[in-house]
């Protein structure tokens, strides 16, 4: 897995995307460059404005989890 | 039996996205967290089947996709909905979280098939490579690599993408990055 969070800075950059060097294909099924890095990119902001620190319930479930575990192994 | 802390480290890790990609896909923060705790719970259960050193967060999120899968599944049978009206309410149920600013991209997101949203997140946002997004899903590449190029294709439609279109701070990068090649 590529690590999203050292991207998310350049975001906006369209130069990440990796068709740049590729001659835009327009009225060719596949969609030009611009347009997937328009696409790319809302994708990214959107799923970005998600990404939140682990809430504590979360850390806190895996913490008991383990605790019942150990006890029950004990 | 206890968990090792390097993996749970790893497990934790990987929350965030994960959670990200639960909301993306159910559209709603509440039930996105019940699938991440239920993903955590069955990950944690089979602990024992995950192999130190491959891929976390592949499997995580294989995971929590095989459960909302069969999540929805239920739902639909449960309330007799063979039109997938009932379904489409709960799709398309808007976050309970601000973000207006991604409201247009979020709707136009949840009149994706569920198969092209998932592949589309799972390349595009959540940073997996193909052959892993095919992984999680169960699926070949090549099926990845055409519904996310259908998820695309949609989306440019749906939020009136064109190339024709001149967007403000893209037109001024577009100009800098073609600048060598404008005919």
């Amino acid at each position: 897995m590529k690590d999203r969070k050292s991207q998310s800075d350049e975001a906006e950059d369209p130069g990440m995307e990796p068709h740049l060097t590729q001659k835009k294909s327009k009225g060719q099924a596949a969609l030009g460059r611009h347009i997937q890095a328009k696409i790319g990119q809302q994708l990214r902001s959107y799923y970005d404005s998600l990404v939140e620190p682990t809430p504590d319930k979360f850390a806190d479930l895996l913490k008991r989890l383990d605790n019942s575990n150990k006890g029950s192994a004990e | 039996m206890s968990l090792d802390p390097a993996i749970r480290d790893q497990v934790l890790a990987a929350v965030p996205s994960l959670r990200a990609f639960a909301i993306s896909l159910c559209g709603n923060v509440d039930r996105a967290d019940d699938l991440v705790q239920e993903t955590l719970l069955r990950a944690l259960a089979n602990i024992h089947s995950f192999q130190p050193g491959t891929n976390m967060p592949a499997w995580l999120f294989t995971i929590l996709r095989n459960l909302f899968r069969s999540e929805y599944r239920k739902r639909r049978r449960e309330v007799e909905d063979p039109d997938g009206n009932y379904a489409e309410t709960l799709k398309t149920h808007p976050e309970q979280t601000g973000h207006v600013e991604f409201k247009e991209f979020r709707t136009a997101l949840t009149k994706l098939p569920e198969d092209q949203r998932e592949a589309l997140i799972l390349v595009g946002a959540s940073g997996f490579s193909y052959e892993e997004a095919a992984e999680i899903c169960g699926c070949a590449v090549g099926t990845i690599k055409s519904r996310v190029n259908r998820a695309r294709t949609r989306l440019a439609s749906l939020l009136h993408i064109d190339d024709a279109d001149d967007f403000g701070p893209d037109r001024a990068t577009r100009a800098v990055l073609t600048g060598d090649d404008v005919a």
